[in-house]
């Protein structure tokens, strides 16, 4: 049985938000690092020398990568066998008090800017928090004894590219295909390429846009598990880096590290696809709780 | 391909100087703008004490601590981190901005368009693309928070840095009517067909 109690939901949920702004996992770095090995153009080396220069100095200055601490998401994965609170059922309430009461903390005590209003008046309450925000995801696993505590802020550049499209199957997978490439020359620069693309398929509307969040912020070099899925992913991301939009738009070979796709099925009638971007500072950042204590990671 | 070090306010004698493909450093002063404060200023009608006239903008709204006022920190805030944000959505603001105050160049990533670059050629300025994403680098030629304006506004205020070697920075879009986005697009449009030929679709 693992116990956990609020203060260690908080204290994590506080420095995953402060890890993630601060280090990229290897997995990112890795990409950034195969991208400006394999580019062509003059001014794209640059830029993606520039983004490598940037991953050094914020750790030797132990700076966030990026101004834009975006929207807080905490992915919250719970194994069987987990309690939280008083050691014999999991309160689930706690739970979501806590990751609210770090995600705060991390932006008045670090200090951080808290990038998120009231979606009318534009009010900012300076805690990173607000009406559905942070955005918890609350899922479970087979594991015993583990929760898993991912965080990922997700910057704006990125995130106001996001596109949906209700395909019908008449329009098949080629409706697919042609709207992921679309979708990459619509966004240009404003995403700041290089990009993780992430694509859902299928599912609803609202399942279908999930998906593709999930895709683009899956870690670097991981596969879809459907097969047909997994082939498309290497052929979207072939198609994408022959576009030249290049890394900040500015033109070149790295527009994409990788496209991802993660999909549901659908109804017979629907044919759903959408495309959610993540940013060359792919950010996030993972805390695995077991009985031996607490591990952070990507 | 020049290298231009430039000391804020310029003429516009200076900011014609500039081509596509050039590179600037920037130093002096520096000033933080973005949507809250655009809207401020050109939609909601409130005005600045800030002499903007040959100056150059960033689009920003950077992560500060609040400290008491010192020397050090004339404002009462120490930089944490400053970078650059998403420079389209602001699109509609370059003309007003260059026209009533002045502005000669804006500091930006992802690129303007149209609207922004006929301004340039009007009045007799630049876009100067920074690398998006790259702000803890960006935050080392930042060395103090001289003065702040709106700051209810904030983090969205209109601020004003004081710069050091902020740059290298690329000329992006210029007064002659160039732009890189432009010719980035024809070439992407251009290759779109071949995209999509590789995934057995038709255009």
């Amino acid at each position: 049985m693992l116990h956990l109690t609020p203060l260690q939901i908080e204290d994590a949920a506080k420095a995953l938000y402060i890890q993630a702004l601060k280090s990229l996992p290897p997995d990112v770095k890795a990409g950034i690092d195969r991208l400006a090995a394999n580019e062509r153009g003059e001014t794209a080396k640059s830029v993606l020398q520039t983004m490598v220069t940037n991953i050094r100095v914020a750790e030797d200055t132990n700076n966030l990568l990026c101004q834009d601490t975006g929207i807080p998401i905490y992915n919250v994965t719970i194994g069987r066998n987990v309690s939280l609170g008083d050691g014999a059922h999991f309160d689930g309430a706690a739970l979501k008090a806590a990751i609210i009461r770090g995600c705060t903390r991390a932006t008045t005590e670090h200090p951080l800017r808290s990038s998120v209003v009231h979606p009318i008046t534009r009010k900012n309450e300076h805690t990173s928090c607000g009406a559905g925000v942070p955005v918890i995801h609350i899922d479970f696993s087979d594991s015993p004894d583990v929760l898993e505590l991912e965080m990922i802020p997700k910057g704006s550049g990125s995130e106001n590219n996001s596109f949906l499209k209700m395909a019908i199957p008449a329009e098949g997978i080629a409706a697919v295909k042609r709207f992921v490439i679309d979708s990459v020359i619509a966004a240009g620069g404003k995403t700041c390429p290089p990009t993780i693309v992430g694509v859902g398929i299928g599912g609803t509307s609202d399942l279908c846009v999930h998906l593709a969040k999930k895709a683009a912020t899956r870690a670097l070099g991981t596969l879809s598990t459907d097969n047909e899925a997994a082939a498309l992913e290497k052929e979207l991301s072939e198609a994408v880096n022959l576009l030249g939009v290049g890394p900040q738009g500015l033109g070149g070979d790295a527009t994409t590290f990788a496209v991802h796709i993660e999909l549901a099925a659908t109804h017979i009638t629907m044919n759903p696809v959408a495309v959610n971007m993540q940013c060359h500072s792919a950010r996030r950042a993972r805390a695995t709780f077991t009985p031996s204590g607490v591990s952070f990671g990507f | 391909m020049a290298h231009h070090e430039l000391s804020l306010p310029v003429t516009e004698a200076d900011a014609r100087c500039l081509r596509v493909n050039d590179t600037v450093t920037l130093n002096t002063t520096l000033f933080g703008i973005r949507d809250a404060s655009y809207i401020a200023l050109f939609d909601k009608g409130r005005s600045t004490r800030f002499d903007l006239s040959g100056h150059a903008v960033i689009h920003t709204a950077p992560n500060v601590r609040k400290v008491p006022v010192s020397a050090e920190h004339p404002a009462g805030y120490a930089p944490v981190c400053i970078g650059t944000t998403t420079s389209d959505r602001m699109e509609r603001f370059t003309r007003a901005l260059m026209q009533t105050c002045g502005v000669r160049f804006i500091v930006g990533k992802g690129g303007m368009r149209e609207g922004s670059l006929a301004a340039f050629r009007e009045f007799g300025g630049a876009y100067l693309a920074i690398v998006g994403g790259t702000a803890a680098l960006e935050t080392t030629w930042i060395e103090q928070i001289e003065d702040v304006d709106l700051d209810d506004l904030n983090p969205e205020s209109l601020w004003r840095f004081k710069i050091k070697g902020f740059g290298p920075l690329l000329v992006a879009m210029d007064s002659h009517g160039n732009s890189l986005y432009d010719a980035v697009k024809d070439d992407v449009d251009s290759k779109r067909a071949a995209a999509l030929a590789r995934l057995g679709v038709s255009a």
